[in-house]
């Protein structure tokens, strides 16, 4: 037995990687032979996700499985697809190189599908190729004969249907097996560029400690990936091989050979003359996917079907999560009595329950919005829609140098901006990406409507806002953010983050009924990764801002607005007045300001300890006081109103643009693996902020309001 | 070239067979990897709502690319 393909010699589990084109399936693949022990992370030094799990063999062995971001190419164009390249090819130091690959392709699309299996079948490593949706082919009129497959690569192929189950079982008995043959993979790499192949072979071999065989891939592999890109955590290249390189091209491009398209030319006619042999073609008509496509891409009906599905995420969100949220609003609360009753009085209580409990419990009230967002992007992504409302909105995108793959995240924002930036994974531009991350908390989310609801009673006179006035103040907050969110877009596209002109090369994958269990695993999934990772940074900040508001301890038995307008909070309420009065604010908003920071709605909170227990002279009156009155009956030292319709107005605009919101904090930290991003996007969404409200404010003042 | 069009101007539901393919910058290299190669059938499916992106059939399966890009591809249409 060759003790190298052989699992059982291995002291360690072996491992395999599940390697496939986007849509081919491969996470269901992946989900059906791991279930729930799955591990997700990022890579490290990359903000690309990675997912291992563990399978175990026909003898209860257990096998490591890592999922690889799906690529159609191992010519990387995105850090995504630079992972999948440099796990493949034992570039990174912190995965372990690949035993076994399993390829993953939709058998119903088998040409383009071949093209990255023919670049993985030059690594010369043990290959099971995994033919998935073989129902969809056998639907679109086409017979693929694995057998035949099989016998002309030398690999074991295994039809499968992933979603239903089927073939995984045979699936994990070929990962069982003993020994794998290795593919039989003749191909003869054209002439005009066969001799910089093998001094580039030889190269890597001498010079790079590349396993002869392997070289042999990695030299065509420099052909095709020329402006590589690379990710931190890989190997770079020797430089005698980057010479000989770079001396290559040189002739190339004086004789005017264009190597790399030579390469992918050569590789689809060997599975051009794989593929006349393998699948039978029978003529259907339409397909499903074209009929659905033509209402649902269709110039009218599109925009409807748009909206429609739009409109039907949005109000899942706000009639749904109502209820969790209330429950878990009550069980924070009952939590936070329970500590307070059991435990002796003093600081750690209070640290406890006013801080860790009641600041975290701010932002996990959020969860059943989040979790009911991640269902609907993984729903939309699962049945293919996801890649037509990027189709549909590419164009209004673009104006503001963003692709269509922008729209869900932006659009998700409006409910939650932290899964809307998770949601960012798909775009493939890493500047794209970054923009997108630093824009969606522009979008008005859940959390700013008890600030603008609050606000407008408050500038309204009378006791009831009339709907009209309540819509439009409302409506003219959300239009705001939008502006101000794809104005940023743009201005960060043409500064900052300036790039390569935009790519919009994507597949538009047949439609599928989504996989209900592929669905529930990525919300959860999502939402673990949301809990475990912003979890110790907002406890973190929770505590500091508890600290800030309970410290240095009032005398016994004052009222909770004394001790939070002494607090450091306080303090630094005041010390910031003179930042705050050109815009209309007092010290006692300040507080407001820094304690919302956790979240958007402890502002309507902190906002009614601070002012009813100002107007220390009606004692239990003022507790019982209304936050309206409160608000109203709000001065200044001299006597002037504080809440002024105009300061009511710059208020709301502030929460439009600040960043105020410690679950975002966290995200944008993860998902760019920083603390630069997230100190900037609060620098300039702040900033811009204040400069706004200065501008509001000023002018409202000298208009005469 | 006679009769040889950009692939952005065929009209909708048409075929054509790819001819020409400038040197492969980032993107287009990308469009080779996907199956668009010189001597490749592509018909044109549709174009999106507001007019770009373009959708097209090529080896089976539906691929989108904005016209700028459609741009540099030249066509012969069948």
């Amino acid at each position: 037995m060759d003790p190298q393909s052989s699992p059982a010699a291995h002291a360690r589990a072996p491992v395999y990687a599940v390697v496939g084109n986007p849509n081919s399936g491969k996470s269901t693949l992946f989900n059906a032979l791991t279930g729930l022990k799955q591990k997700v992370g990022n890579y490290p030094g990359v903000t690309v996700e990675k997912k291992v799990g563990t399978a175990y063999s026909q003898h209860g062995q257990p096998l490591t499985v890592i999922d690889l971001p799906g690529t159609y190419s191992l010519a990387a164009r995105s850090p995504d697809e630079a992972v999948t390249r440099d796990v493949l090819l034992g570039r990174r130091s912190e995965t372990p190189m690949p035993d076994r690959i399993l390829c993953i392709v939709d058998a119903s699309n088998l040409e383009r599908s071949l093209y990255l299996v023919h670049q993985i079948l030059d690594l010369c490593r043990p290959v099971i190729l995994v033919l998935n949706m073989m129902d969809l082919a056998a639907r679109s009129g086409l017979n693929v004969r694995a057998a035949r497959l099989e016998k002309e690569l030398g690999i074991p192929v295994i039809p499968c249907e992933a979603v239903n189950g089927k073939g995984v079982i045979e699936v994990k008995l070929a990962m069982s097996r003993a020994e794998l043959p290795l593919p039989r993979h003749a191909w003869n790499v054209p002439q005009a560029i066969a001799s910089a192949v093998s001094e580039l072979q030889a190269s890597l071999a001498d010079n790079d400690a590349k396993l002869p065989l392997s070289a042999r891939a990695e030299a065509l592999l420099l052909l095709t990936d020329r402006d590589s890109i690379q990710v931190s955590g890989s190997t770079p290249l020797s430089p005698q091989t980057a010479a000989i390189l770079t001396g290559w091209q040189r002739r190339w491009e004086r004789e005017g050979t264009d190597w790399s398209s030579i390469l992918v030319q050569a590789r689809y006619d060997a599975i051009g003359k794989l593929t006349t042999q393998v699948v039978l073609r029978t003529p259907t008509g339409p397909s499903a996917s074209d009929r659905i496509d033509a209402v649902v891409t269709h110039p009218v009906w599109g925009w409807i079907v748009l909206g429609g599905v739009m409109a039907l995420m949005f109000l899942s969100i706000f009639t749904l999560a109502e209820y969790p949220m209330n429950w878990i609003d009550a069980r924070v609360a009952g939590l936070g009595n329970w500590v307070r009753h059991s435990f002796p009085e003093g600081a750690l209580r209070d640290l406890t329950t006013d801080g860790a409990i009641a600041g975290v419990g701010s932002v996990l009230v959020f969860l059943p919005q989040i979790l009911i967002l991640f269902f609907f992007i993984g729903l939309l992504e699962n049945t293919g829609y996801m890649a037509r409302a990027a189709f549909i909105m590419d164009r209004l995108m673009s104006r503001v140098g963003l692709n269509g793959r922008s729209f869900i995240p932006l659009l998700s924002s409006y409910a939650c901006a932290i899964p809307g930036i998770m949601a960012t994974r798909t775009i493939e531009d890493e500047k794209d990406r970054l923009t997108t991350i630093l824009v969606a908390p522009l979008m008005s989310c859940s959390a700013r409507l008890p600030v603008y609801l609050m606000m407008i009673a408050a500038l309204v006179p009378g006791d009831r806002v009339p709907l009209l006035t309540k819509v439009g103040l409302m409506l003219l907050m959300y239009g705001l953010g939008t502006v101000g969110a794809f104005t940023f877009a743009w201005f960060f596209k043409k500064t900052l983050l300036k790039g390569k002109p935009p790519v919009m090369i994507m597949e538009l994958p047949p439609y599928r009924l989504p996989g209900l269990k592929d669905v529930g695993l990525h919300m959860l999934e999502r939402a673990v990764v949301f809990v475990r990772n912003a979890g110790t940074v907002i406890l973190a900040i929770s505590i500091v801002l508890w600290f800030l508001a309970a410290f240095p301890r009032a005398p016994e038995g004052a009222p909770a607005g004394q001790q939070l307008a002494d607090s450091f909070a306080g303090r630094a309420g005041r010390v910031l007045e003179p930042a705050l009065k050109p815009i209309g604010f007092d010290w006692r908003i300040g507080i407001g300001l820094i304690s919302s920071f956790a979240a958007r709605e402890v502002f309507v909170s902190s906002t009614a300890i601070v002012f009813n227990a100002s107007h220390s002279g009606k004692g239990a009156d003022a507790e019982a006081a209304p936050l309206r009155t409160a608000l109203r009956d709000a001065r200044w030292p001299d006597g002037r109103a504080l809440f002024t319709p105009l300061v009511c107005l710059v208020l709301m605009i502030y929460y439009v643009f600040a960043m105020q919101c410690m679950g975002t904090v966290a995200v944008v930290k993860r998902e760019t693996n920083s603390w630069r991003w997230p100190a900037f996007q609060i620098a300039y969404m702040t900033g811009t902020a204040w400069v706004l409200s200065l501008i509001v404010y000023q002018s409202g003042r000298a208009l005469g309001f | 070239m006679a009769g040889h069009i950009k692939l952005s101007e065929l009209p909708k539901g048409a075929s054509a067979t790819v001819r020409d393919y400038p040197k492969s910058g980032g993107s287009l290299l990308r469009l080779r990897e996907m199956g668009v190669l010189p001597g490749t059938v592509v018909t044109f499916v549709r174009a999106a709502p507001l007019g770009d992106p373009i959708e097209i059939k090529v080896r089976g399966y539906h691929l989108t690319l904005r016209k700028s890009e459609a741009d540099h591809v030249v066509v012969e249409p069948i």
